[in-house]
């Protein structure tokens, strides 16, 4: 499989990055290149293989079911959590108007 | 005084503890060096010379009044810039995280400073840890302290992404610095450098607070000058943490105590498909003496197969970039880092133009592609055709851990090439992993110990792979590697 112009501006869409024009015209042979590279992989036999899903075994496990049980992950910092915000404003996130 | 900044990390550590030296002298002699070389080496992103000395001074004032001074007292150290670190800014050598300063400590970073150890300064990397040579990162180049023996002074790539941790070990800026692995991040610059580094097994290390690049691969470890560095370094990055949900909870063991370089009753593992057409002769022949060196350690040297090793690269360069391109969506211009709003733009313009500013080239790519490959339509041919392939990867590793106790191979397929030699050519750059990335995908532990210098003066690695949760096995084969290789070359210094 291979990729155009187009395609490769939805998958940029899709991603949320903005790409010019000639950014564009410049990632189609790059991306066609790696996909051309990858597709070796469909010629490997996976009949009855499952996908990999956890690379060492392990259990999932659930924290205990207390409010604030790590202070570090916790609730009650709302500060911190607004510390590195572009904008902020009375205690929460700023970003253009999203509402008409 | 012998120079402070020649010792290691067991060096320091028991001088401090012998009161040969203070932890002080120490931090400031690091400091200086750290200092006279950050402009032809760009090894840190930020420099953090007052933290080094205010933990120098709690372990000498701990040594003063009786008390113990922990596995690394007295130890500076580097801190690759993946980690956070509170108060001081998290880059990710990236312009998108430009500024970000933690509110919190890295798991890690928190049981480093715990035993005893200092922080020299963040250390430049491949942006989002995307890269080989340390050309990718926002702050520029970092430059190996190496240079080719034909005196043409070409700048060399100190490997990647961990590029600012190699430099700094090998360059004598550091005596130890910490590393990320996700497809090689560790052990490719340690070999480019000359120095030791290993990535253990998946979970050991805490992931909580490590800048997410791809998340089923990623690992911290140490590098550092040898494998009785990186041994008591792991030993204090290690250990069960119950904020990252795939942390091992095992105990850690006494790597350092358990070294042993005597190889009686082991089998070595030599894997027929690493033994590649055209292969530079200088790394063949490095890894034939690595055999000889483990025989006369008393291992027995045992052909084995790994059928599926040319898919692990290609399996690797979906599933990285898909776990990237939704581990790096968080990047959005509204939490943290950077915003680029455009005049008029609403929000999902404001995505957009952020994460065009804020990304680099490969990262771009890197997201593309994985959105690509997860995309739908795309996602079973793509994705999930690589999870099952890394599925048989794995059991080629299981099959061959029947018949050996770990494997040798080299751990990159050239010496150190030259900055900008293979940045046209993204697939060029990521064939330079093909020796790293198998057992990254499969979770084992591996390492890289240096084993020699190649026709041009350049370090030689070699890697040995071990069973899941067989660290000491894969430490005592490089320390087994170490005491023969007898490798003592370090980069004359021109910088």
């Amino acid at each position: 499989m291979s990729v155009d112009t187009a395609t490769v501006a939805k998958i940029a869409a899709l991603a949320r990055i903005k790409v010019s024009e000639a950014e564009l015209e410049a990632m189609v042979p790059e991306l066609n290149g790696i996909l051309a590279w990858v597709e070796q992989l469909g010629e490997v036999d996976v009949t009855g293989i499952e996908p990999m899903t956890a690379v060492i075994e392990n259990h999932l496990r659930l924290r205990d079911d207390v409010i604030d049980a790590d202070p570090l992950t916790g609730g009650g910092v709302r500060d911190k959590v607004l510390a590195n915000a572009p904008a902020r404003e009375d205690g929460f996130f700023g970003v253009p108007k999203v509402i008409e | 005084m012998t120079d402070l900044t020649e010792l290691g990390v067991a060096a320091i550590r028991d001088g401090v503890a012998k009161g040969d030296f203070t932890a002080v002298e120490v931090a400031e002699a690091f400091n200086a060096n750290v200092a006279a070389a950050q402009t032809a080496l760009n090894a840190f992103i930020v420099a953090t010379p007052e933290l080094a000395v205010e933990a120098a001074r709690a372990t000498d004032a701990r040594r003063a009044a009786g008390q113990p001074l922990g596995k690394m007292g007295g130890v500076p150290i580097g801190m690759k810039d993946l980690f956070a670190t509170k108060g001081v800014q998290t880059t990710a050598a990236s312009h998108i995280l430009e500024g970000f300063t933690p509110e919190y400590e890295s798991t890690v970073s928190q049981k480093l400073w715990d035993a005893g150890a200092g922080m020299l300064g963040k250390l430049n990397l491949d942006q989002f840890a995307m890269g080989s040579s340390n050309e990718t990162s926002y702050f520029g180049n970092v430059i190996s302290p190496w240079r080719r023996s034909d005196g043409g002074n070409a700048a060399l790539a100190p490997g990647g992404s961990s590029g600012g941790s190699s430099t700094a070990v090998a360059a004598r800026l550091a005596p130890a610095a910490t590393g990320t692995d996700t497809g090689g991040s560790i052990r490719q610059p340690a070999a480019f450098t000359g120095i030791s580094g290993i990535k253990p097994t998946y979970g050991r290390c805490s992931r909580w607070g490590i800048v997410a690049f791809a998340s089923s691969l990623d690992q911290a470890g140490p590098m550092a000058r040898d494998v009785r560095d990186c041994a008591i370094m792991l030993e204090a990055m290690a250990g069960y943490d119950p904020k990252d949900a795939t942390s091992l909870n095992l105990p850690v063991p006494e790597w350092e105590a358990g070294l042993s370089a005597d190889m009686k009753g082991k089998k070595v593992g030599i894997p027929r498909e690493y033994r590649m057409d055209g292969m530079d002769a200088d790394v063949a022949a490095s890894w034939d003496r690595g055999i000889e060196w483990l025989k006369d350690a008393g291992a027995e040297i045992v052909e084995i197969s790994l059928p599926h090793t040319k898919y692990a690269l290609p399996a690797y360069y979906i599933i990285a970039p898909a776990e990237a391109s939704s581990n790096l969506a968080r990047y959005d211009g509204v939490r943290y880092g950077l915003r680029d709003l455009p005049d008029g733009a609403g929000l999902q313009d404001m995505y957009a133009a952020t994460r065009a500013a804020g990304f680099g080239a490969e990262v771009k790519r890197r997201i593309l592609i994985g959105t690509y490959v997860l995309s739908a339509g795309f996602y079973d041919a793509y994705y999930t055709q690589a999870q099952k392939v890394r599925t048989l990867i794995s059991h080629d590793f299981k099959n061959a851990f029947t018949q050996c106790d770990v494997i040798l191979a080299p751990t990159a397929p050239t010496a150190a090439f030259g900055l900008g030699e293979k940045t046209d050519d993204p697939l060029s750059m990521y064939l330079n992993d093909v020796f790293a990335v198998p057992a990254s995908l499969a979770g084992l532990p591996a390492m890289s110990v240096p084993a020699g210098l190649n026709r041009e003066g350049l370090p030689l690695g070699l890697q040995i792979v071990g069973k899941p949760f067989d660290e000491q096995g894969v430490l005592n084969a490089g320390l087994a590697i170490e005491s023969r290789a007898q490798f003592s070359a370090k980069p004359d210094k021109w910088w």
